[in-house]
């Protein structure tokens, strides 16, 4: 077993903190260059403001990146070391202490793996699929272990690591984070699981790499949560996805951080011909999110299903823009997003189907509703097209609309109270979501976590 | 004792503008009433009033059943007391499976202690429950599963609404213009399908301008409204009457409320 020393480096995002992080983490040249390339890159940009398009919508100005640190650095050691507030240590990787995530719930796991402040706490998966060339450990582990295959990666960044201060920030400091591989043809039939937990104060640098061969499967479901639901925290994240010729891979992304957090992530996912991607977020947590989900379709006959579900309250802003790339012909993009809002919550939605010249017979649509539950709430929502080629379907639409006084009326005559009746129809308004979802866990799991956070609504 | 629902002087206004008028209204569990009257005279006004529709403001009157005053109670009080009303407009509920809604209905109403989120009849138990009143309704299985009255015809949601009555068991139900916009057939159907639930052991008003709903459920007594107000009661024959000849004759003997009632109509017209 294999027990964690930590080094406390909160000094802020410093070159020396930055030189004490690269020393602590012994990896190839070729990797440490990457991160000081990206390092260079951050401390040249300016943190984005109101005055780019983008951020127009999302105000930092009570976002301090001092007031946050590097992640901490884990080192291996046989010794009887200090083990910190690192607690997840069982060999069944089933103990995260007493936590247990939402989506794992009742589900056969071919997999787990808990993440805790960016380091790794336990990685499991079953024999099975370790015989069958399937990988699935943290992203620090397989820099080590598959050397090669990461390199290519890495030098071929699915994300762009210069689109902002954050992503390069992220390129150059991610740690613990997720590799998934699965080989050509391989099927990993039961789900693939990933918690990543984050304590007061503490950084999430995670990044996710998932790589699906050609003809393979699989599901992944990724959670992320606060271990105090009110304390402030810093996710800075990216997920990479490459999902090969004829392969087909469901992707559950939940973030449920605590309303500290402050998240930004850069997501993005390659389909090459005849892959099939479904690609669904739960967006629940976060003091403020801005959050990119690109989905590029660069093979014939790739299709991508893209599902949003959002609930927003207290002060939380949301921002989510997202971008269907059809690079290729004959393929399809479906986009879903639906998100509800109470108290004072903001939700932005800035969607984007991009046809390349070359991309005819492109099918695509996007589609964003949002229910609001009172008044004092505010949502965006910005559907886009850019269409390059001359022979393609693409739609879009959006809703907004408060719950139905009506509605409320109708159930009510049924007996149920005014609480009920609005957790009902809000369930309602998401079913269509739902119903695109077929892992039951995650119905339920986002079901359940909705409707208790649904209170009144006037 | 006889359980009663009764009304009383009730006077309602819908946003400052008085539509009813005093009505007085006394219906005893096991009887059926027919309530009858032309356009804007106050009927659909009467049932949502009493069902505790936030948008009709009781000004005067009392409603009580069995002598508890039902509109210092909460609509889903209400309803958990043994209130129905069957909507002319049933609204719809997308996502939300009807069999879903029902069960959560049910639940509360059989047990109206219940809160939020202690456990429903169980799954089973209603689906077979619901199913077999879906036979004898005579209605496709499908129905549980749609979703409440998004997309139904006409038809399909007043044979809903039967269906919930079926279902809930109330003591007392105001059926609101449950034959408009169905044909003959599907009229006779659904007045075939109330007295099949029991009817006959609920105290009923069926609000209707026909007299085809009457058919296998005839009314002890007929009310007339006009104007706000109960004008005329009678017997079953007043119905047939009122079907054949229309309202002139009461329009004559009761001038003042049939201008009251032509303005209401003309002014939702408008």
């Amino acid at each position: 077993m294999i027990a964690m020393t930590e080094t406390i480096l909160q000094s802020g995002f410093t070159p020396e903190a930055f030189e004490a992080f690269l020393a602590s983490r012994r990896e190839p040249a070729w990797l440490t260059l990457v991160r000081k390339e990206a390092w260079d890159a951050f401390e040249e940009t300016p943190l984005p403001d109101r005055s780019l398009e983008e951020w127009r919508r999302t105000d930092l100005r009570l976002f301090r990146l001092g007031a946050f640190g590097l992640p901490r650095a884990a080192q291996s050691s046989h010794g009887s070391a200090d083990q910190g507030s690192c607690p997840a240590k069982a060999a069944d990787g089933r103990s995260i202490t007493a936590a247990e995530g939402l989506l794992e719930r009742n589900v056969e796991l071919a997999g787990r793996l808990a993440t805790w402040d960016s380091q790794t706490a336990s990685s499991v998966l079953h024999e099975e699929w370790r015989e069958k060339g399937v990988v699935f450990e943290s992203l620090d582990s397989a820099i080590g272990q598959h050397e090669a295959l990461l390199r290519e990666h890495f030098l071929k960044p699915v994300v762009d690591w210069r689109a902002d201060k954050f992503a390069s920030l992220h390129a150059a400091c991610w740690s613990g984070g997720t590799f998934v591989y699965v080989p050509p043809g391989v099927n990993v039939n039961l789900p693939l699981y990933t918690f990543s937990l984050l304590s007061p104060g503490q950084v999430d640098f995670g990044r996710t790499v998932i790589i699906l061969g050609e003809g393979a499967e699989a599901t992944v479901l990724s959670e992320t949560a606060s271990v105090d639901p009110g304390a402030p925290g810093l996710h800075c994240g990216a997920i990479e996805i490459r999902v090969g010729p004829n392969a087909r891979l469901r992707y559950v992304n939940l973030q449920n951080w605590g309303t500290g957090v402050w998240h930004f992530a850069h997501q993005r996912a390659l389909v090459e011909r005849d892959g099939q991607l479904q690609w669904t977020i739960g967006a629940l947590g976060s003091r403020l999110a801005k959050v990119n989900q690109h989905v590029a379709l660069i093979g014939p006959g790739a299709e991508a299903q893209v599902n949003g579900v959002m609930f927003t309250e207290g002060k939380q802003h949301l921002s989510y823009h997202t971008l269907q790339h059809h690079q290729a012909p004959h393929c399809k993009s479906d986009l879903l997003y639906k998100g509800a809002l109470q108290d004072k919550s903001h939700l932005v939605w800035r969607g984007m189907i991009r046809v390349d010249r070359d991309a005819q017979k492109t099918d695509g649509y996007q589609r964003n509703d949002n229910l609001i539950l009172s008044d004092t709430v505010r949502v965006d929502s910005i559907p886009g097209l850019e269409i390059l080629a001359d022979d393609v379907k693409c739609t879009h639409g959006a809703t907004s609309g408060r719950v139905d006084d009506e509605q409320i009326f109708y159930a009510r005559a049924r007996g149920l109270t005014r609480k009920e009746a609005v957790r009902m129809i809000v369930a309602g308004f998401f079913q269509q979501v739902f119903d695109r979802i077929t892992i039951e866990s995650v119905r339920e799991a986002l079901g359940d976590a909705i409707g208790s956070r649904v209170r009144e609504c006037h | 004792m006889t359980e009663t629902l009764a009304i009383r002087d009730l006077h309602v206004s819908v946003a400052g503008k008085p539509i009813l008028r005093g009505v007085n209204l006394e219906i005893r569990r096991g009887e059926i009433h027919a309530l009858m009257g032309p356009n804007g005279s106050g009927k659909s006004t009467l049932g949502l009033a009493i069902m505790g529709h936030p948008a009709y403001e009781v000004t005067q009157g009392t409603v009580e059943l069995n002598g508890e005053d039902l509109l210092a109670l909460e609509p889903h009080e209400r309803a958990r007391r043994g209130l129905f009303l069957a909507f002319q407009r049933p609204v719809a509920i997308p996502g939300v499976k009807m069999a879903d809604f029902l069960r959560h209905a049910a639940s509360n109403i059989r047990n109206p202690d219940r809160k939020e989120g202690e456990e429903l009849i169980p799954m089973r138990l209603f689906r077979k429950e619901l199913k077999e009143k879906m036979r004898q309704l005579r209605m496709d299985e499908e129905f549980a599963r749609r979703y409440v009255n998004d997309g139904f015809s006409g038809g399909e949601m007043k044979r809903a609404e039967i269906l919930q009555m079926a279902i809930l068991r109330p003591k007392f139900a105001i059926l609101d213009e449950t034959d408009s916009g169905l044909d003959v057939d599907a009229v006779r159907l659904a007045s075939q399908s109330i007295a099949e639930i029991g009817a006959r052991e609920m105290g009923i008003l069926i609000i209707t301008h026909h007299e085809q709903l009457l058919e296998h459920n005839r009314p002890q007594y007929t009310h007339v409204m006009l104007g706000g107000r109960i004008v005329e009661t009678g017997g079953p024959e007043l119905a047939v009457e009122l079907h054949k000849q229309g309202y002139d004759r009461l329009r004559a003997a009761y001038p003042e409320a049939a201008a009251a009632s032509d303005a209401l109509a003309a002014a939702v017209a408008g």
